[in-house]
C-alpha cells in the first residue's frame, strides 16, 4: 500500500476507534448543543423575531443553528486535539513515519470531520423527535454538505491554533474567546437582521454564518443568501483555511 | 569499513543555548553504541536530530547512508526509535498501536500480522495484545515500544533511555533483548543512558557526553584500562576536608590524579595496596578523619568521574526531565 495513503487511513481509523471507545466524551460534546436545542426551542417557540419568515416554526429555524454549533465545537476541538498528541508523545511517533506531513494533516482532518459529523447526525435524530421537519432527503443531503464544509473550516482552525501554540496554557482562553463569539455571531439562534449594523457586518466575516444560512436554505427554503452563494463562500474559506493549516502544520513543533 | 551513523561537528542550539556542541562520532554496522551522560547532557537532542525529529543547527549527520536533513523519508524508512518519553496511544490496544505503525511503513496486511505476532512473542506480550495501553504497566509499555520500533526491520535502532523508570529486573530483560536483536538481525543500535552499569553491560563502545560535548569515546574495557591502576575512594565529613586532603596528596605525588564529588575523594593510583598506608598517614597527619574507605579496579563510573570531574549521580533527579516523567505518569 502507498505509505501516504496508508497514513491518512490510519489516522482516520485511529480517530474512529478513539471516538467509539469514549461514549462519555460523545455524550459530553453532544450534550451542550442538545440542551441549547431543548431549552431555546421551549423558551422561544412563541417568540416572533423580526425578520424570521412568518411560516417558519422556531425549532425548524433553530436546528440548522444548533447543527452549526455542534460542527463548530466538535471540529475545532478535534483540530486542537493535536495539542494532546504533542503532550502525550504520540505526535513524535507519527512524525517519524516515512510519510509526508500533508498526509498526516489530511488524516487528522478527515478523522476530525467524521467524528464531528457523526455527533451532529445524532443531533439531527434527536431534533426529529422533538418536532423538527427535515423536508426532503435532498434538503438533508445539502445540509450534510454544509456540515462537512463547516467541519473542514474549523478542524483547520483548530489545527492552525494547535500548530502555533507551544503549550496548553492558552487553551481555555482560546476556546472561550474564539468559539463562543463565533457561535453567537453566526445567526445560529436568532436572525442576524435583528442585530445592530456594526455587529451584523461582523457576522458576515464569520464563515459559520454562511454554513448555517445554507442549511436554512436547504431545510426551510428561507435564507439570506442564495444556497449556491453560501456554498461558494464557505467552500473558498474552507480551502484557504486548509492551506493555512497545512502550512502551519508543516512548521509545527513535534516535541513539547 | 561500513558506517551506519556518521556525525561530524554536529551542533544544536536553542536560541543562544548550545545543547549539542560540535560532536563527532561514527557507529559501525552491527555495533551497539552507547551515549552515557547525565540529564541535560544533550543525548536526546542528538537522537532527535539523527531521527529527523528536529533540525540541526550545523554540522553533518548521516544515518544509514543518508543525510538526515536532506533525505528525511529515506532515513525514517530505515530507522526504528524508542523515545525517552512515552509515545503510545493510550486509548488503543497494544495490537492496534503496532498495526497502525506497521501500516504507515507500507506493510501489507499478511506481513503485518506475521511480524506483529513474532514481535509480540519476543517481548512476551502476546496475551496482552488486545488490552488497552492504559491498562499496561510501565515495563509493558516500554517493551511494546521496543517491539514497535522493530516492526519495519530497521537498519539502525535508536533507544533513548529505554530503561528509565523501570525496575532492575525489567531493565536487565530489555537489555538482553537488545543484545539478542543485534545478533539476530545484525542491526546497529544507538542507546542512550545515564545508568553506568547499563552502558558497561550492553555497549560495544561508549561515548561519554557532558554539557553537549563528547569527552571520550572507546570500548568500556579500554576506557577502564585507560585509567590504569586502582582507585581509592574515601568518604569524608565534608567537601572542604576532601579538598584539603586532595591538595596534600597531590603535593606528595603519590597519586596520578584526584577527583572530588561532594564529600567523596577519588584518588587514582598505580597500585592501591602500596599507596593506601601512605594515604592514611597523610590523612591522620592533617587530622582529617575518614568515614569510610574502599579501593578497587576502576569501574566505568570511575572513568566517568575521571573525565567529567563529577559523579553521574550528582545530577540525578535534579533535572526537570525527571520532574516531567513524574508529571507525565500522573497525567496518564
Ligand atoms: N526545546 C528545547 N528548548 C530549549 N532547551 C532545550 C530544549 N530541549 C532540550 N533543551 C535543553 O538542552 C539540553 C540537553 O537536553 P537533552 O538533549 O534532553 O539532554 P539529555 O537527553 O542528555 O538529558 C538541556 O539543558 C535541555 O534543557
Ligand atoms: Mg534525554
Amino acid at each position: 500500500m502507498n505509505k501516504d495513503i496508508a497514513a491518512v487511513y490510519m489516522l482516520w481509523l485511529r480517530a474512529m476507534k478513539r471516538f467509539i471507545r469514549s461514549p462519555s466524551q460523545i455524550i459530553g460534546s453532544v450534550a451542550m448543543p442538545f440542551l441549547f436545542l431543548i431549552f431555546l426551542s421551549a423558551g422561544f417557540s412563541s417568540v416572533k423575531f423580526p425578520g424570521m419568515p412568518s411560516n417558519v416554526n422556531y425549532i425548524d429555524f433553530l436546528v440548522p443553528g444548533i447543527l452549526g454549533m455542534s460542527m463548530l465545537f466538535a471540529a475545532t476541538t478535534a483540530g486542537i486535539s493535536l495539542l494532546w498528541d504533542r503532550q502525550f508523545g504520540f505526535l513524535k511517533e507519527v512524525m517519524v513515519a516515512p510519510v509526508k506531513r500533508i498526509s498526516i494533516m489530511l488524516g487528522r482532518t478527515f478523522g476530525g470531520i467524521t467524528t464531528a459529523f457523526l455527533q451532529s447526525v445524532l443531533l439531527v435524530i434527536f431534533a426529529i423527535f422533538i418536532g423538527f421537519h427535515i423536508g426532503s432527503i435532498l434538503s438533508l443531503l445539502i445540509a450534510f454538505g454544509f456540515m462537512i464544509l463547516i467541519g473542514l473550516a474549523f478542524v483547520s482552525i483548530g489545527l492552525i491554533i494547535a500548530s502555533i501554540m507551544t503549550d496548553m496554557q492558552g487553551f481555555g482562553l482560546i476556546l472561550n474567546l474564539l468559539i463562543f463569539p463565533l457561535f453567537f455571531l453566526s445567526g445560529a439562534i436568532y436572525p442576524i437582521n435583528v442585530l445592530p449594523n456594526v455587529v451584523r457586518y461582523i457576522t458576515y466575516i464569520n464563515p459559520l454564518t454562511y454554513g448555517i444560512d445554507g442549511m436554512r436554505g436547504a431545510f426551510l427554503h428561507a435564507s439570506i443568501f442564495p444556497i449556491w452563494f453560501d456554498a461558494l463562500v464557505l467552500g473558498i474559506v474552507a480551502l484557504i483555511l486548509i492551506s493555512i493549516g497545512a502550512l502551519a502544520f508543516s512548521k509545527a513543533k513535534i516535541t513539547i | 569499513m561500513e558506517y551506519s551513523i556518521k556525525v561530524s561537528n554536529l551542533v544544536k542550539k536553542y536560541g543562544s543555548f548550545i545543547a549539542v556542541d560540535g560532536i563527532s562520532f561514527e557507529v559501525k554496522k552491527g555495533e551497539i553504541f552507547g551515549f552515557l551522560g547525565p540529564n541535560g547532557a544533550g543525548k536526546t537532542t542528538t537522537v532527535h536530530t539523527l531521527t529527523t525529529i528536529i533540525e540541526k543547527t550545523s554540522g553533518d549527520a548521516f544515518v544509514a547512508g543518508y543525510d538526515v536533513s536532506k533525505y528525511k523519508e529515506q532515513v525514517r524508512d530505515r530507522i526504528g526509535i524508542v523515545f525517552q518519553d512515552p509515545s503510545l496511544d493510550d486509548r488503543l490496544t497494544g495490537y492496534e498501536n503496532l498495526d497502525f505503525h506497521a501500516m504507515v511503513y507500507g506493510l501489507a496486511k499478511g506481513e503485518r500480522e506475521e511480524r506483529i505476532s513474532e514481535l509480540l512473542d519476543m517481548v512476551e506480550l502476546k496475551d496482552k495484545a488486545n488490552l488497552l495501553i492504559s491498562k499496561y504497566s510501565g515495563g509493558m509499555r516500554r517493551r511494546l515500544e521496543i517491539a514497535r520500533g522493530l516492526l519495519n526491520r530497521p537498519e539502525v535502532l535508536f533507544l533513548d533511555e529505554p530503561t528509565i523508570g523501570l525496575d532492575v529486573q525489567t531493565r536487565r530483560h530489555i537489555l538482553d533483548y537488545v543484545k539478542s536483536l543485534k545478533e539476530k538481525y545484525n542491526m546497529t543500535v544507538l542507546i542512550t543512558t545515564h545508568y553506568i552499569e547499563e552502558a558497561d553491560y550492553i555497549c560495544d563502545r561508549v561515548a561519554i557526553i557532558d554539557k553537549g560535548k563528547i569527552v571520550v569515546c572507546d570500548t568500556p574495557k579500554n576506557l577502564k584500562k585507560g585509567l590504569e591502576g586502582d582507585v581509592i575512594i574515601a568518604k569524608l565529613h565534608n567537601k572542604d576536608n576532601a579538598m584539603k586532603l586532595a591538595n596534600k596528596i597531590n603535593k606528595e605525588h603519590i597519586a596520578k590524579s584526584t577527583k572530588i564529588s561532594n564529600n567523596i575523594l577519588y584518588t587514582y593510583v598505580k597500585d592501591a595496596s602500596s599507596i593506601l598506608p601512605k594515604f592514611m598517614n597523610i590523612a591522620s597527619k592533617e587530622g582529617i578523619s575518614i568515614e569510610n574507605i574502599e579501593m578497587r579496579n576502576p569501574s566505568l563510573e570511575d572513568v566517568f568521574i575521571h573525565y567529567t570531574g563529577k559523579s553521574i549521580r550528582d545530577e540525578e533527579g535534579s533535572g526537570n526531565e525527571s520532574m516531567r516523567e513524574i508529571v507525565m505518569r500522573r497525567m496518564r
